[in-house]
């Protein structure tokens, strides 16, 4: 017993397993035996290949949204930044070699971050609005560069990153969760990973340590546009299409995975494991909800209960 | 004591996380006195009166008001049972006018519906409070930004009696008061008590204490020793009581062997704060600083540590000229800063033991930007053996540490990267008498193992028990240095408030 103690306080640190995150795990369980025993297409090998790939979008934003967020800010210009990356990794296509596109797609995505991240740290201004006012630019440009959809003309593009698939798993949800191993590695095991949570936790302690706070918060917002970036260009390789009016309401479903994985808005809380959760909860929701033929206006009504629930059970008393 | 005093509070225990603040507290007060509560810092004065003033939730116990049992369940319940508190962090709101802050929440109103707001009466009616309270120069116009911090106090003041209440909280109401305000306020409290209000006066200066209380409640560890009335006691009893055993057991004695120079600082400036600062600090030292609340102690400190970088000046650790740009530079130097409010500036209080005291290390636990994990948490734990920091397990969060390991944390932090020059702004705040002491058992380690300390404090038997010379600040100029065998009290106040200076030139 005096041995095992120890070892549970381990696991339980590592994984940073709550009572509520239990909670929410015995929660979904029930759902998912509940399911698979009424739906007969739930639990089949084709549903449950579809759901990864749905969550792929999702998953990879919300990756960058955890940075940010552990900084204790926000991104809202996520969306539109898959536009754009989507469909100038499509539509560049048709002048330069396709690996050249997606190379530029991936800068623009680093490039907006940047930008977010300089006006957010230089001129200590709030995120929600520094973000607002790049949203409205970057949905802007994205239709200067294209008001219509744009197809892909390298036909290995569609097949490789969207529509591949290794034997028979497809290759952009191992992408994802390639994307979240790294994610976890930074945020646990190295010292920008550690500097950016203890940011949101207090900035001005940080600062006092000797530790560049603008630097770091740069870098926050660069890897959130990174990741919006390939979201994008995953998203646009598996539709076949990039269209320019994609992308709308992507940060809200993003913010939604992280806080219910155990996110703080105000920073300093939340991880790679927890956001993963986040991502694979909202993703079987969403696909039990259409396989209950509900219509999506509802569905909208029940991830917003889900994410006040969650958010509630995690209060600090 | 009186079982039909007017107020009563019984048994009331506090704990936050770990930490006992309030441990069985009676208190018993009458309508027409003025009570104070004194006691080190961290002693639990201001989470009773935070109770009281229904801020704060006791775990147990029991309080009644003139013989009736209430519950206090919010500041607004309290409010409304005539208890109104004056605390340190001011509640106005800045953007607003004197009037409007003054009338919070009761401002007079007008039309069939009493839905529009009568401007003219508003500031007729906080126009006629202040000139009631004796601050008739303070135009009830004014937006309370463009206030003094003292001007704000009084108007905190002002917006706490517009209600006449019953009971007057006054949480350390002299700190930022210039001494004509503070005459001010004395005369308003005795004006109060004469009209039966009950004042509870919160201070850690004896003097004032002594100057205006009728009774004095003595609180040390989150305990009660006891209740005198004022001319039952002296001030050294007092101290005594306070502080609950002698000088020589609190403050350690230490090999004293000062050495050559690490700091060395001159002309340091910076407009509005502090002028032409110069003093050196040796290896081995514990310099003490002292000064009033707004002498510009702390602005210095974290001047030398590039917090808020010095518009002038010049500052060598041993011999070489530091950049003093940003914290990084300091860092760097060897120099360390544990600030006055570890909760504020000092620790990361979502993060975990391991996390906090790595910060200003990170660069000497890695491999490019990749932690050594076995190094990080060898180091991290071989420091927090070294403080007897309890819990011993890393992975705890600091947010349920007690106050006094959460300073260790911090302690912890800074030891970790090989300091040369340790500043300290009050760096036993808030901590209990037995952390306190360990604390100054460590400060005499660091020194006797060659680093040089400056010891901001505003407590002054802190600063006279510890230090080998002591400098004195007062409005941003340094007034005076002291040696150990001269310095005593007296001559600690008289030079931080300036009585000496006018002497000497007369």
């Amino acid at each position: 017993m005096k041995t095992n103690a120890p070892l549970m306080e381990r696991t339980r640190s590592i994984f940073k397993v709550r009572s509520s995150d239990l909670i929410f795990l015995a929660i979904f369980a029930v759902l998912f035996l509940v399911s698979s025993l009424v739906l007969e297409t739930f639990l089949t090998s084709r549903n449950l290949l579809n759901i990864s790939r749905q969550v792929v979008t999702n998953g990879l934003i919300s990756i960058g949204m955890l940075i940010v967020i552990l900084t204790g800010g926000i991104d809202l210009s996520v969306g539109c930044t898959v536009a754009l990356c989507g469909i100038m990794a499509t539509g560049l296509q048709r002048v330069m070699p396709t690996t050249l596109a997606i190379l530029v797609a991936l800068g623009v995505g680093l490039l907006i971050g940047f930008a977010n991240g300089f006006f957010i740290a230089r001129f200590k201004l709030q995120p929600f609005i520094v973000t607002l006012a790049t949203m409205g630019v970057v949905r802007g440009v994205t239709y200067v560069f294209s008001e219509t959809p744009q197809s892909p003309v390298d036909p290995l593009f569609r097949s490789l990153l969207g529509g591949g698939f290794i034997g028979t798993i497809p290759v952009a949800p191992l992408i994802m969760i390639g994307f979240y191993f790294l994610a976890w590695f930074f945020l646990n095991r190295t010292i920008p990973g550690r500097a950016i949570g203890a940011i949101g936790g207090n900035v001005e302690a940080v600062r006092l340590a000797g530790i560049s706070v603008k630097g770091h918060l740069i870098l926050a917002y660069m890897l959130c546009g990174f990741f919006a970036s390939v979201a994008g260009i995953i998203l646009a390789s598996r539709l076949g299409i990039a269209q320019p009016s994609v992308g709308a309401g992507f940060e809200l479903d993003a913010i939604a995975a992280v806080v219910i994985g155990g996110g703080v808005m105000s920073g300093g809380s939340g991880g790679a494991i927890g956001t993963f959760c986040g991502v694979l909860a909202l993703g079987f929701i969403d696909n039990l909800l259409n396989q209950f033929n509900v219509q999506s206006y509802y569905q909208q009504i029940v991830k917003g209960l889900i994410i006040l629930a969650a958010v509630i059970s995690r209060r600090k008393k | 004591m009186s079982a039909d005093a007017f107020l009563r509070m019984e048994g009331i225990d506090k704990k936050y996380g770990g930490t006992i603040a309030l441990k069985g507290v009676s208190l018993s007060a009458e309508l027409g006195e003025v009570h104070a509560l004194v006691g080190e810092n961290g002693a639990g004065k201001s989470t009773l009166m935070n109770i009281l003033s229904g801020a704060v939730v006791p775990d147990a116990g029991s309080i009644s008001l003139g013989r009736t049992a209430v519950t206090m369940r919010s500041p607004h319940h309290a409010n409304a049972l005539g208890i109104r508190a004056v605390h340190q962090e001011f509640s106005l709101v800045p953007q607003l006018s004197i009037a409007e802050n003054i009338l919070m929440g009761k401002l007079p109103t007008r039309g069939r519906r009493r839905m529009v707001i009568d401007w003219p009466r508003a500031y007729k009616r906080a126009r006629e409070l202040l000139s009631e309270l004796g601050f008739a120069g303070l135009d009830e116009h004014t937006r309370v930004y463009r206030l003094s911090v003292s001007q704000q106090q009084v108007v905190e003041i002002a917006k706490a009696l517009a209600e006449k209440p019953s009971v007057l909280i006054l949480d350390e109401p002299s700190a930022v008061l210039s001494k004509e305000e503070l005459s001010l306020l004395f005369a308003l409290i005795r004006r109060l008590r004469a009209e039966k209000t009950l004042i509870l006066y919160i201070s850690h200066r004896l003097e004032e204490v002594f100057e205006i209380a009728d009774r004095i409640t003595v609180l040390r560890d989150g305990e009660v020793v006891d209740t005198v009335r004022r001319d039952s006691i002296d001030q050294n009893d007092l101290i005594r009581m306070m502080v609950g055993r002698s000088f020589e057991e609190i403050y350690p004695k230490r090999k004293t062997r000062i050495a050559d120079e690490v700091l060395s600082v001159r002309g340091l400036t910076r407009e509005g704060e502090f002028s032409d600062i110069e003093f050196s600090l040796h290896r081995g030292e514990v310099l003490g600083m002292f000064g009033l609340v707004g002498s510009g102690r702390t602005a210095v400190a974290r001047s030398i540590f590039g917090a808020e970088p010095p518009a002038s000046g010049s500052i060598r650790v041993e011999g070489t000229p530091l950049r003093m740009r940003t914290p990084h530079d300091a860092v760097s130097a060897g120099i360390s800063l544990v600030t006055e409010d570890r909760k504020r500036d000092g620790l990361v209080m979502t993060a975990t033991i391991c996390d906090n005291v790595s910060l200003a290390s990170f660069p000497r636990m890695s491999r490019g930007i990749v932690l050594k994990r076995k190094l990080q948490e060898r180091l991290v734990e071989g420091k927090i053996k070294e403080l007897a920091l309890k819990p011993q397990r890393i992975g705890a969060y600091v947010r349920t540490l007690s106050g006094g390991n959460q300073q260790k944390v911090v302690l912890a932090k800074w030891l970790l990267c090989n300091t040369k020059v340790l500043l300290l702004d009050e760096p036993t705040r808030g901590v209990d008498i037995g952390a306190k002491v360990e604390i100054y058992h460590l400060i005499n380690a660091l020194v006797e193992a060659g680093v040089g300390v400056l010891l901001i404090s505003s407590e002054m038997l802190e600063v006279l028990g510890m230090s080998d010379r002591i400098l004195v600040m007062r409005e941003g100029r340094l007034v005076g240095e002291v040696g150990r065998e001269e310095a005593s009290e007296e001559v600690l106040l008289q030079l931080a408030a300036g009585v000496v200076a006018t002497e000497g030139k007369a």
